[in-house]
C-alpha cells in the first residue's frame, strides 16, 4: 500500500452524483436484504456509527475548533461546521425550550435525497437518512457525549420539514486505565 | 537538539505506536508496564493541573521539563495523546504534534477502515512515515544531542 507522499489533507472533489448514488445504492440493498424497516434503520445507524467514530478524528484534525462548554455550542458546531464540511449544507439549529439538552437540526436542503422523491410503497417507515442519526450518534461518543439522535420529521415522509433530534444524555466517563485482562 | 521517543495512545489508555530515536537509558521495567505508567502519570497530572489551576484554564497540560529532558504533551477531544521526549532546546512543538495527530494518524489510520481502532497500529506505512517526518523536523539532529 503506497500513496504519493506530499499529500495534503485538502477537500478532495469527487462527483456529488456518484456520492448520492452510492447512498441510494446501500439504502436499496439494505431494502433487500431486511424485510422491516426497522431493521434496515437500525442497519443504517450501525454503520453511520461506524463512520461518525472515524469521522470525528477528521474533523477534528481539519477544523481546530476549540472545546466546547455547553451542548447548544456544540449543535452549532455540528450543523455549522461539520455538516457544511461534509455535506455542504448548513442546517438550522432550534433548541427545545424546555429542556436544556434537546436540540433539533432542521435540514432545508439534503443532498442525499436529491433523487428521491417520495418512500416505495411498504417502505413507509424508512428513515432513509438514517446514516446521518449514526454518524453524529458516533461522533458524539468519541467525545464523551452519549446521545439520542433520530429523525422527528422527514419530508419523505411528507411532513414539512426534515428535521433530526440530537438529545443529549449523560457524559461518559474518562477511564484511566483499561481494566486488566 | 533532537528528539529521544515518541507516545500514542488512545482515549482508553491503549499504546497505539512508540518510537524511539535516541535514548540513552532504558526504563528498566517491561515495554507494557512503561505505558501504563506513563499513561498513569498523564492522566494524574492532567487532572491536578486543571484543578489546582489559579487561573481559568486554556489549553491546560501542555510540557514538563526535567535538568536533562523535556516531555510535550498534545490531546484531542476524542482522548488521542501524543507524547513527544526531546532535549532541552526544543521550544513548544504543538503544531508537530497536531501534524503527528492530523496529518499521519488520522490520514493513515483512522481513515483506513481496515485498521482496526483500539489497538497497537500494525500500518507499516504510518511507522516509516512517522519515522520520516520525526527525522525531518528542524530539532532533530541524527547525532545524539
Amino acid at each position: 500500500m503506497s500513496r504519493p507522499g506530499n499529500r495534503r489533507p485538502e477537500c478532495h472533489k469527487i462527483n456529488r452524483d456518484l456520492f448520492v448514488l452510492t447512498y441510494g445504492a446501500l439504502v436499496a440493498q439494505l431494502c433487500k436484504d431486511y424485510e422491516k424497516d426497522e431493521d434496515v434503520n437500525n442497519y443504517l445507524d450501525k454503520m453511520g456509527y461506524g463512520i461518525g467514530i472515524r469521522l470525528v478524528e477528521d474533523f477534528l484534525a481539519r477544523s481546530c475548533v476549540k472545546k466546547c462548554h455547553s451542548y447548544s455550542e456544540i449543535a452549532d458546531l455540528i450543523a455549522q461546521v461539520a455538516f457544511k464540511m461534509y455535506l455542504g449544507i448548513t442546517p438550522s439549529v432550534t433548541r427545545n425550550e424546555s429542556s436544556r439538552n434537546e436540540f433539533s437540526l432542521i435540514l432545508d436542503k439534503n443532498p442525499l435525497v436529491e433523487f428521491v422523491e417520495e418512500l416505495p410503497a411498504g417502505r413507509s417507515s424508512l428513515c432513509y437518512c438514517n446514516l446521518l442519526c449514526g454518524v453524529i450518534r458516533g461522533a458524539l461518543e468519541m467525545i464523551h457525549l452519549t446521545a439520542d439522535v433520530t429523525f422527528l420529521q422527514d419530508r419523505l415522509k411528507g411532513d414539512k420539514v426534515t428535521e433530526i433530534g440530537i438529545t443529549f444524555l449523560k457524559k461518559l466517563e474518562e477511564k484511566k486505565c483499561r481494566r486488566k485482562k | 537538539m533532537t528528539v529521544h521517543n515518541l507516545y500514542l495512545f488512545d482515549r482508553d489508555g491503549v499504546c497505539l505506536h512508540y518510537s524511539e530515536w535516541h535514548r540513552k537509558k532504558q526504563a528498566g521495567i517491561p515495554k507494557e508496564e512503561e505505558y501504563k505508567l506513563m499513561y498513569g502519570m498523564l492522566f494524574s497530572i492532567r487532572s491536578f493541573v486543571s484543578k489546582m489551576s489559579p487561573v481559568d484554564m486554556k489549553d491546560g497540560f501542555l510540557a514538563f521539563q526535567t535538568s536533562r529532558y523535556k516531555l510535550h504533551y498534545y490531546e484531542t477531544p476524542t482522548g488521542v495523546k501524543v507524547v513527544m521526549n526531546t532535549d532541552l532546546g526544543v521550544g513548544p512543538i504543538r503544531d508537530v504534534l497536531h501534524h503527528i495527530y492530523s496529518g499521519l494518524y488520522v490520514e493513515l489510520v483512522v481513515k483506513n477502515p481496515l485498521c482496526p481502532l483500539g489497538q497497537t497500529v500494525q500500518s507499516e506505512l504510518f511507522r516509516s512515515r512517522l519515522d520520516a517526518y520525526v527525522r525531518s523536523l528542524p530539532f532533530f539532529s541524527a547525532r545524539a544531542g
